[in-house]
């Protein structure tokens, strides 16, 4: 039943992916300034240049350079860092985790938090609870995060000092054996205690600092739109045949409201895969979305479109999730997709 | 109270604030519902009959609404009552039919889910969703639905808006309440599958013996259906009589306006509409709130007219029958 809306959504999200590889191949090599130039520095030779771009198929026409690429790809190699001359797949690897366990922990925040919240203000609406979250969603979403980082900091880590201030782990601390690459995960399936308390200790400032906006934007949007099913007859109806309160606004009210929150959150939780950057340099937290950054900065070609493929990739597969979530949770979609 | 009185609504006030000023939509309305009664109720779109259903069940709860005067339920003020208390009524002991039966179902739950939820909080201890499926199928069958397990399995929007009807009309029985609130059910729905419906509620609410507040403003379903019957205009019960009593003679001006905009299909003329509009709830009118439209109106009329009682459950409220009581009147 839901098998072939499945399989159609994710005919869709490969296409997708293809025209994502295209794009990020093509703009990398078009962006101004020369790759070989800056990977040599000033002191190079023109030959040693020319040696260069020849080494790395600069020289090749695009189409050829793209072909090359994606069998690469295809065969699991993302080729070498012009810059560190490492492995891109071996930096990924070891970079990709850290933002995604930072991005998942804001998520579940967002989701925790922000639901229960924002049903909670539809349901009193233009109550205590609505003008609270108002005033917090509002100061969530227009402080920038790393404002909210640095606040932190000032707060947690320098006066307080409750918090330690860089870092995935504490100096010295070795990382938990490699299940997920997710610490606090490997941890507890070490059941190792201390580690995941030094992993949690860590996470707590990026992962709130990350968090914060898009509490506000999840509360905000489940608030509004519980709020429209609140005016709904069937949720007078499910008052007129006494359904307990709870049940009717978390059941009731929240499902058929899910729908515009769960696809707003699906981007904001892909969107965080790029935008962790400026959480992960004030919080020196080893992730993907820094590394990112780094490379362009360095026009560092085959780590941009490695690591732009990879955000990419997830882009899709977070999208492909809400879209499916979305189908099982409403049968006018699902069934809908069935009909075509 | 009387032997045998359900619902008793004394004096009823509702008031909303709002930015204009105090909308004053029911003014001092009393009703008196017995046991298995079929009573009709009706006037005007905005009269304020939707409201009072609302009010008897407890659906009122706006910041800025003020409710006065006192609704009995065998003889308990259900304001006196403890919230749980009057919400353990709700779908058990009083339920209610809506108007447009679709979008009284949650779209994104199945008919089965939904009609579980209402039959387990009847009965005295906590049904197995098993066994009040099994209870759904019957009822279903009952509403001359062949094959319920489909209709069970589907979602509202699967189904045809007779076919929800007949859906609600089950929920609103399963539970064997005794009393049925009727909001203009069906009125949504073309006009065949309307009357179908009807019939389908009238012969079942018959059988299980509850009684039946009927909101409609359809007086030829009313004539049929109902036993009793209130006029309400402008939030004031204006009349109230038999259904014989009030169709061959009609007292209260309003009444007699509401039945000359019948149309007919033999003889008499043309319907006539009442000239003017609703009031205002915020500037409703002085005294006889009906007074700016009617043709009789008196200076009189400009304070509060009177309850004329002509009878046992026969009244009306207009100073022309002032002194008449207990004596037939032509108007």
């Amino acid at each position: 039943m839901l098998g072939r809306y499945v399989i159609r959504r994710s005919v869709a999200a490969l296409i997708t992916l293809f025209g994502v590889s295209v794009l990020i191949f093509f703009l990398a090599r078009v962006m101004p300034g020369d790759a070989a130039g800056i990977a040599l520095g000033e002191s190079a030779t023109l030959e040693q240049i020319a040696a260069y771009r020849e080494r790395h198929g600069f020289n090749e026409p695009l189409h050829v350079q793209y072909w090359v690429y994606v069998t690469d790809v295809i065969d699991g190699d993302l080729g070498e860092s012009l810059y560190s001359g490492s492995k891109v797949l071996d930096d990924l690897a070891f970079t990709f985790p850290a933002t995604l366990e930072l991005v998942l922990f804001s998520t579940i925040l967002m989701i925790s938090i922000g639901i229960p919240l924002g049903v909670l203000a539809g349901r009193f609406r233009d109550g205590y609870i609505d003008n609270f979250t108002r005033v917090f969603s509002l100061l969530g979403v227009v402080t920038p995060s790393f404002v909210w980082a640095v606040f932190f900091l000032l707060a947690f880590a320098f006066y307080l000092k409750v918090l330690p201030v860089m870092g995935r782990l504490s100096e010295g601390a070795v990382a938990p054996p490699f299940v997920t690459g997710l610490y606090l995960i490997d941890s507890l399936v070490d059941g190792d205690w201390a580690t995941f308390r030094d992993a949690l200790s860590h996470i707590i400032m990026p992962g709130v600092a990350l968090a914060m906006a898009s509490i506000g934007q999840t509360t905000r949007m489940t608030r509004a739109n519980v709020g429209e099913s609140f005016d709904k007859t069937y949720i007078e109806f499910a008052r007129a045949y006494g359904f307990k309160e709870f049940r009717t606004a978390a059941v009731y009210a929240l499902r058929p409201a899910l729908i515009p929150i769960l696809t707003i959150l699906g981007l904001d939780i892909a969107i965080k895969f790029g935008s962790a950057f400026l959480v992960e340099t004030v919080f020196g937290w080893p992730g993907m979305a820094r590394y990112g950054v780094q490379v362009i900065l360095f026009k560092d070609l085959n780590a941009i479109v490695g690591t732009v493929t990879v955000i990419g990739f997830f882009f899709i597969v977070i999208n492909l999730i809400v879209d499916i979530v979305v189908a099982f949770v409403d049968p006018r979609i699902r069934l809908g997709a069935l009909a075509q | 109270m009387t032997e045998g009185t359900l619902i008793e609504v004394e004096d009823l006030h509702v008031r909303f604030d709002l930015f204009e000023g105090v909308s004053h939509v029911l003014n001092g309305v009393g009703i008196t519902i017995r046991n298995g009664e079929r009573i009709g109720l009706v006037g005007e779109s905005g009269c304020g009959k939707s409201l009072l259903a609302r009010c008897i069940l407890g659906l009122l709860e706006q910041k800025n609404i003020r409710i006065d005067g006192a609704i009995r339920y065998h003889g308990r003020d259900l304001f006196a009552m403890r919230g749980s208390e009057w919400r353990d009524l709700r779908g058990r002991r009083i339920t209610m039919i809506f108007q447009d039966p679709t979008a009284a179902l949650n779209p994104v739950f199945t008919v089965a889910d939904q009609m579980v939820e209402v039959i387990q909080r009847g009965g005295n201890r906590k049904r197995k969703r098993e066994e009040c499926l099994d209870i759904a199928r019957g009822a279903l069958r009952r509403v001359f639905i062949d094959d319920p397990d489909r209709v069970l399995r589907s979602y509202p929007f699967q189904l045809s808006g007779g076919m929800a009807q007949r859906v609600i009309i089950t929920m609103a029985l399963a539970n064997d309440p005794e009393l049925v609130l009727a909001d203009e059910p069906g009125t949504s729905l073309d006009v065949t599958v309307q009357e179908q419906t009807l019939r389908l509620m009238a012969t079942l609410t018959q059988e299980a013996g509850a009684a039946v507040l009927l909101i409609a403003h359809n007086l030829g379903v009313v004539r049929e259906f109902c036993e009793r019957l209130y006029v309400m205009y402008g939030g004031v019960i204006v009349e109230e009589g038999s259904v014989e009593e009030i169709f061959n003679e009609p007292l209260h001006p309003y009444t007699q306006a509401l039945f000359g905009a019948v149309p007919r299909l033999w003889g008499g003329d043309l319907p006539k509409a009442i000239a003017g509009m609703v009031p205002d709830y915020t500037q409703a009118p002085e005294g006889c709130r009906f007074h700016p439209r009617c043709p009789h109106a008196k200076p009189e009329c400009q304070s509060t007219p009177p309850w004329v009682k002509l009878g046992e459950g026969r009244g009306v409220r207009c100073v022309l029958f002032e002194g008449a009581e207990r004596s037939t009147v032509h108007a």
